[in-house]
């Protein structure tokens, strides 16, 4: 008996789970059942699961039936003449949708011509076997399959333009290239998923050869002059938001430029930050903002004010609670003011940043190929072709033999033919234009047909004694920046309660000596470096010898003064980690008492 | 300088190596011997380790880089035979943990000389040390509840080849102080319940399968294999002291993989040469190298006060003396009360307590302090 599970509640037993299955799946062909429904019979478990939840990743194939497709060329010149839809086809039982479930019990054909006996089903196309993400890449059925599934996830990191109404839309964090190019070597899927319309990257001219090193361990070498003309350029666009928010009472806070003059007790900023703010108080358009720059002025009534003194007018001082961009330079790209929910008066200001590329950012081609700029060389010192033409783009040799890549090859040799032939090339896997083609192409146009060339070396003039492939390829630039990430700090904020410095790049944080970095310095018996490494939070702290617990100085009298022993206490100064005072209070509060026993250094 | 003068200065073990080597290489002319010696105590006193070396941290850091290395396959097969023996990572814990159950101990036994190359001899051998159960002898074992009894069809052609005769059985069974009625009736053995309930009839056919019979206790897989030149018995189960006692086993090179059966018949001394042998076995299985001199360490650690400890928290750390460093390695809350109820004192020596306290840790360059005294100018 195998149990049957309708969406994974178990609702009876059947005794033959196979043919129970097929019926299932001959009703739902018959449109008796909704389509909607798959079955899988898990024959380890003995259980026969039907599904008909929302959610599941489902894909159309074609049925097939005695080893032939269910898809006759009738139905196709139907199709052509546009006589049946899609929607048709699935009615008529000729296209099911599988789910991962079902597709454990298929046997499918990847061509029309591997069918046999056995199969289930037939793929619709051969290349939607890597779906419409993996798809975009040219040749990846010469890649192995980490690269291709690398290749899909950079892909969607790769920037464009992200939708068309960008202007009107308030997103945080996002980019936008200034001159996103079709790529010379596209694929089927490209065109049918429509994404000539929002371009990911440029065409570049690589040559792949290392370069003084600057390339190293998958560091890429940008041509600085192409940079100069616009290469890879893009926008970033990051809003700030300023609410205005309501309390009891007349305690509003109000968007204006906050004056010491009325009773604003004390400026978050220097003075020259606000120079930008209106007399609403919000920053105009266009302006231009250095970091810490006031983007909204704004005022609020002092948070903690004790029973009366809440009506006292002298006691209404305003706080300064102005919305400060991060350390960033930039423009204010638009300002709008609205109302939130609740009426109150809601201001959103959307910054804008030209981003160059630099050293650190992030590029990578459609073959998993990612890495960063190592450095920008001016076009005067970068080696040329004999007909003059200089690489965008030089990048290691040492990251191809171990990653496999080899459809990053067929690129450049089909980019190269695409862009002297003034034609894109098709890399559809499976079905595309063949190496053989391509290269034969190649040397009709008067090129060598591997793609190589002789280079002369930019700084001498002197010709290179190996020739360089070079050709072109279709590069992204990834959403990460390095003006996203870099991050330095020498002084900086505490936390409140171990006057430890603050963690994380946002809050101007310190970078972490961590436990096992501690082991190192131990191990090299670095004392004294590793007392100072550690002694962020070091404190002097004034301790009564006699009971040894942290006193306090009495400044005015000049006299140590102990909360047990009273005044004239014997105190001494003690140094140590703030960390380790919080602990000695911390153990007080749990009624345990630790002395500290003073010894004076002999 | 003069060999003889050299005795003091170097160990017995660098002594008597430079001596042998001397006589290999048959030199014999004064100047040289000299030179050697000196260079000799040179070499050796380079490889001291100076005094407030962080030896702990750095024996952590070399034994633990490997260690991620290491496979976390926990068995293997040892060639054709169908021993397990626990490896890699799990086995480390093991040891250095001082788990009191291996989990797959295991003995290498030798035999000595006139019988280490007859194979007659080896498998019977085998075959007597392998602990046998009532179980193991028997066909079948049926619960009859008809007339309240437990019945046990016995094997006979098993008893012959474990060289068990009927009398034997019996004997044993009347060793084992089991609570019923024996009968014999052939090659049937009948344990009658001596009252009437069902639920110790039960009991008593799985107490009547677990008789023990003959063969040595624990040890519950014998494989002979052929070595270079003699036959090894690898066993599964261990029990050195029986072993040991039988005569012709080689007690020199019998050897158990379990620490503590070591550390009860043969002393903490060669329980602490176990961890190390163990411990540098289960690296180099990995084609891993590590110093022994950091798994000495540890051996050290473990076995100085005479009873095998465990490094974690029911052992060594668990044992330190600091109150501080104690609570910052587990359980902080437990160590703090018991400190408290006991008014202890943290002497601030050890490294933990002093970091803790941002004061300059007593090891490396923080071990030595300048004493200075002020002299008064005149
Ligand atoms: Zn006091």
């Amino acid at each position: 008996m195998t149990e049957v599970c309708f969406n994974g509640v178990i609702v009876g037993t059947v005794k033959n789970a196979e043919e129970f299955s097929n019926n299932l799946k001959k009703l739902r062909r018959n449109n008796q059942l909704t389509n909607k429904l798959n079955v899988h019979y898990d024959k380890k478990a003995d259980s026969l699961q039907v599904l008909t939840e929302a959610g599941r990743a489902r894909r159309p194939l074609i049925i097939v039936e005695n080893g032939k497709s269910k898809l006759n060329d009738e139905l196709i010149e139907k199709l052509k003449s546009r006589a049946l839809k899609w929607n048709d086809l699935v009615k008529l039982g000729v296209i099911e949708y599988l789910d991962a479930e079902e597709e454990e019990d298929s046997y499918i054909a990847l061509n029309e011509k591997d069918l046999n006996e056995k199969h289930t089903h037939l793929e619709i196309i051969n290349a939607g076997i890597l779906g419409s993400q993996a798809g975009l890449a040219p040749f990846s059925n010469h890649n192995s399959t980490g690269r291709v599934m690398l290749a899909a996830k950079m892909i969607t990191q790769g920037l464009g333009i992200y939708t068309t109404n960008f202007n009107l839309r308030i997103d945080s964090d996002v980019s936008i290239m200034h001159y996103p190019q079709k790529p010379v070597v596209d694929t089927m899927i490209y065109k049918n998923v429509k994404y000539d319309s929002h371009p990911i990257g440029q065409n570049v001219v690589i040559a792949i050869m290392t370069n003084e090193g600057y390339n190293m361990d998958d560091a890429i070498v940008l041509n600085k002059d192409s940079v100069g003309l616009g290469l890879f350029r893009s926008t970033f666009f990051k809003p700030y938001i300023c609410e205005e928010l309501r309390y009891s009472g007349e305690k509003d806070e109000i968007t204006r430029l906050p004056d010491p003059d009325k009773g604003v007790s004390r400026l978050r900023g220097m003075e020259e930050d606000y120079a930008k703010l209106e007399d609403d108080g919000i920053i105009y358009p266009e302006a231009k903002i250095h970091p810490n720059s006031v983007l909204v002025g704004k005022v609020s009534p002092p948070r903690f004010l004790m029973g009366t003194e809440e009506f006292r007018m002298e006691m209404r001082e305003k706080n300064d609670s102005s919305i400060a961009c991060e350390r960033e330079d930039g423009k204010v790209d638009s300002v709008i003011l609205t109302e939130t929910e609740d009426g109150n008066k809601f201001v959103n200001i959307r910054i804008r940043q030209a981003r160059i590329p630099e050293i650190g950012d992030k590029f990578a081609t459609r073959h998993g190929q990612k890495g960063v700029i190592g450095m920008l060389v001016p076009k005067k010192d970068m080696p040329f072709t004999s007909t003059g033409v200089y690489p965008d783009i030089i990048f290691s040799p040492h990251s191809i033999p171990s990653r496999m890549t080899v459809g990053q090859l067929i690129e450049i040799i089909g980019g190269k033919v695409g862009a002297l032939g003034g034609r894109n090339v098709d890399g559809t896997i499976f079905s595309s234009e063949s190496e053989k083609d391509l290269r034969t192409q190649l040397h009709e146009l008067g090129f060598r047909e591997n793609g190589s060339e002789t280079l002369y070396d930019g700084k001498t003039g002197r010709m290179l004694n190996v020739r360089i492939f070079i050709g072109n390829v279709y590069y992204m630039r990834l959403k990460y920046m390095v003006s996203n990430k870099y991050h330095m700090r020498t002084r900086g904020p505490v936390q409140l309660l171990t006057r430890q410095p603050t963690e994380g790049r946002s809050k101007d944080g310190g970078l972490r000596l961590g436990e096992m970095e501690k082991d190192v310095l131990v191990a090299h018996g670095a004392a004294l470096l590793l007392k100072e490494r550690f002694d962020s939070d070091k404190e002097i702290m004034p301790v009564c010898s006699k009971c040894g617990m942290i006193s306090y100085i009495n400044y005015y009298r000049n006299k140590g003064v102990c909360s047990i022993c009273g005044e004239d206490a014997p105190v001494t100064f003690i140094e140590m980690s703030y960390a380790f005072k919080l602990l000695l209070d911390e153990l007080k509060s749990l009624c345990i008492y630790p002395k500290l026993n003073i010894k004076y250094k002999d | 300088m003069k060999i003889e003068e050299s005795e003091k200065l170097l160990p017995k073990s660098v002594f008597d190596e430079m001596k042998a080597k001397i006589k290999e290489y048959k030199i014999s002319s004064d100047k040289t011997i000299s030179k050697i010696t000196e260079e000799t105590i040179k070499a050796y006193e380079k490889s001291l380790i100076c005094p407030a070396e962080s030896i702990g941290i750095i024996s952590a850091q070399s034994i633990g880089e490997p260690g991620t290395q290491m496979t976390l396959n926990t068995k293997h097969f040892a060639g054709v035979s169908e021993m397990n023996v626990t490896q890699g990572l799990p086995r480390i814990i093991e040891i250095f943990g001082a788990r009191k159950q291996s989990s797959t101990p295991s003995m290498k036994i030798y035999i000595k000389a006139p019988h280490n190359n007859n194979e007659k001899f080896i498998r019977q051998f085998s075959a007597n040390i392998l602990e046998t159960l009532l179980k193991d002898l028997s066909k079948e074992i049926n619960v009859d509840l008809i007339n309240f009894r437990v019945e046990i069809v016995l094997d006979l052609n098993e008893m012959r080849n474990m060289n068990v005769s009927m009398e034997k059985i019996l004997k044993q069974i009347s060793l084992s102080k089991i609570k019923a009625e024996i009968k014999e009736e052939g090659d049937k053995i009948y344990f009658v319940s001596k009252n009437n309930e069902v639920n110790d009839l039960f009991k008593l056919k799985v107490q009547a399968s677990e008789i023990f019979i003959s063969g040595i206790k624990n040890i519950t897989q014998v494989l002979p294999q052929k070595k270079i030149s003699e036959f090894v018995i690898l066993t599964a189960g261990s029990n050195l002291k029986k072993i040991l006692i039988i005569p012709e086993v080689d007690i020199q090179r019998t050897i158990t993989n379990d620490i503590f059966e070591i550390s009860n018949v043969l002393g903490i001394e060669a329980a602490r040469t176990a961890i190390i042998e163990e411990g540098m076995n289960v690296f180099n299985e990995q084609g891993l190298s590590i110093d022994v001199r950091h798994l000495m360490l540890m051996a050290d650690v473990m076995t100085h006060d005479g009873i095998v400890k465990g490094i974690g928290r029911y052992g060594v750390s668990g044992q330190k003396s600091s109150v501080l460093a104690r609570a910052s390695f587990e359980v902080a809350l437990k160590h703090l009360f018991s400190a408290a109820v006991h008014n202890e004192v943290d002497e601030l020596k050890g490294v933990v307590e002093n970091i803790m306290i941002n004061q300059p840790i007593p090891v490396g360059t923080g071990a030595y302090k300048l004493k200075l005294k002020e002299v008064k100018k005149k």
